[in-house]
């Protein structure tokens, strides 16, 4: 699946996006932790996920939501816009 | 009804005189954000957003609008990328028979574009660049038109 991130997620890990291997991975958890365990850039990244919104195929969920079929996960702070 | 994201400008006074003919509308009210000027305020801010998700959430948001209300015509611009103080941000527009409706639904589009739409400033100040934190109170401004 594709892994994106936005804002200082994007500036923490260093990268916009990557390609995941979603094998074995049943939630957005079990991917946090896979990604955590990737280098010290994603572990300081995903240090406080209070601070981290999740949306799968362009809806936002919550960390225990299924990754089943999912193509696309992004992670990025809350929204600030308007 | 429509939603732009865009990096160009726009014309609030333009897009105004395009939605005021629409259909039976007897009130159009129009929002414009504004990147702040004063001193002490921000050199410059950087608007970043998720394309693709960011259209769709607008189109949710405004669908959600004219759900709730009789809107002739509604609007949503927001703009990305680097934006200098005084520059427009974004805008909302809704049109409807009557007042209330159209303050109403402006008020809506804006509660739920800052709390739903994936767009992130990042304010560019003499001291170094600052992500902007989300704010409560906008939590509690979307939270009041749960039905």
């Amino acid at each position: 699946m594709k892994v994106m991130y936005f804002a200082w997620l994007r500036e923490k890990t260093a990268i916009s996006s990557e390609e995941v291997d979603g094998a074995g991975l049943a939630t957005v958890s079990d991917l946090v932790e896979a990604l955590r365990a990737k280098g010290a850039r994603h572990a300081a990244a995903f240090e406080d996920v209070s601070a981290v919104k999740v949306a799968v195929d362009q809806k936002v969920v919550g960390f225990d939501a299924s990754l089943e079929g999912a193509t696309e996960v992004a992670f990025f702070p809350p929204m600030t816009g308007g | 009804m429509a939603v732009r994201v865009q990096e160009e400008d726009f014309d609030l006074g333009v897009e105004a005189a395009a939605l005021r003919g629409s259909g039976d509308a007897g009130a159009l009210v129009t929002f414009s954000g504004i990147v702040r000027g004063g001193e002490g305020d921000v050199a410059a801010m950087m608007l970043e957003h998720y394309p693709g998700m960011t259209e769709a959430a607008l189109e949710e948001i405004e669908a959600e609008a004219c759900a709730r209300w009789d809107l002739s015509a509604s609007l949503i611009i927001h703009r990305v990328g680097r934006l200098m103080p005084g520059e427009n941000i974004m805008m909302v527009a809704a049109a409807s028979r009557h007042r209330k409706a159209a303050f109403e639904a402006a008020e809506f589009l804006m509660d739920y574009l800052k709390t739903r739409a994936p767009f992130w400033k990042k304010e560019e100040t003499p001291e170094g660049a600052r992500w902007v934190d989300a704010r409560e109170a906008d939590d509690d401004a979307a939270a009041r038109w749960a039905k």
